[in-house]
């Protein structure tokens, strides 16, 4: 099955109250994804 | 969704082909990783900010997806996701987000 994270740009949007923006985008570049863009949003 | 979050992919989606990029989702809800998805695929549901009216179709997952798992070295997700991914329901989560995929 073709890779969904390698060699993608990475758009992390985290949540606060879940996981956030920085330990998505950590997971996204071990699995060799390029991280465009982080946020931790807090849905209200 | 955020605002600014909105304009940034916005501005990533006219500056790349929005087919290299990938949404990843940290919502701890399945009503927010809906309405999230819904807004980088339809445009935003509330018509409020850069993403309205905007179909970008970008593909998006929700990172306790199991085939976003499935790549993500051990160490490393257990470092980073650890202890939520057992407090979070991730089948519920994954499934709210391939619910707004479109069809095909």
């Amino acid at each position: 099955m073709r890779p969904v994270l390698k060699d993608r740009m990475v758009i992390a949007l985290g949540e606060r109250d879940g996981i956030s923006g920085l330990a998505i985008a950590a997971c996204a570049t071990a699995a060799g994804a390029e991280v465009a863009f982080v946020a931790t949003e807090c849905f209200v | 969704m955020d605002l600014q979050s909105q304009e940034a992919i916005s501005r990533l989606a006219q500056a790349n082909d929005p087919k290299l990029l990938l949404v990843l989702l940290g919502a701890p809800d399945p009503e927010a990783a809906e309405i999230s998805a819904e807004t980088v695929i339809l445009g935003d549901p509330a018509y409020a900010g850069a993403l309205a009216g905007a179909q970008l179709g970008l593909t998006v997952y929700h990172v306790l997806d199991d085939v976003v798992k499935a790549e993500v070295p051990e160490d490393v997700w257990e470092e980073q996701i650890g202890l939520m991914a057992d407090v979070l329901d991730a089948d519920a989560l994954a499934a709210a987000v391939r619910s707004m995929w479109p069809a095909g």
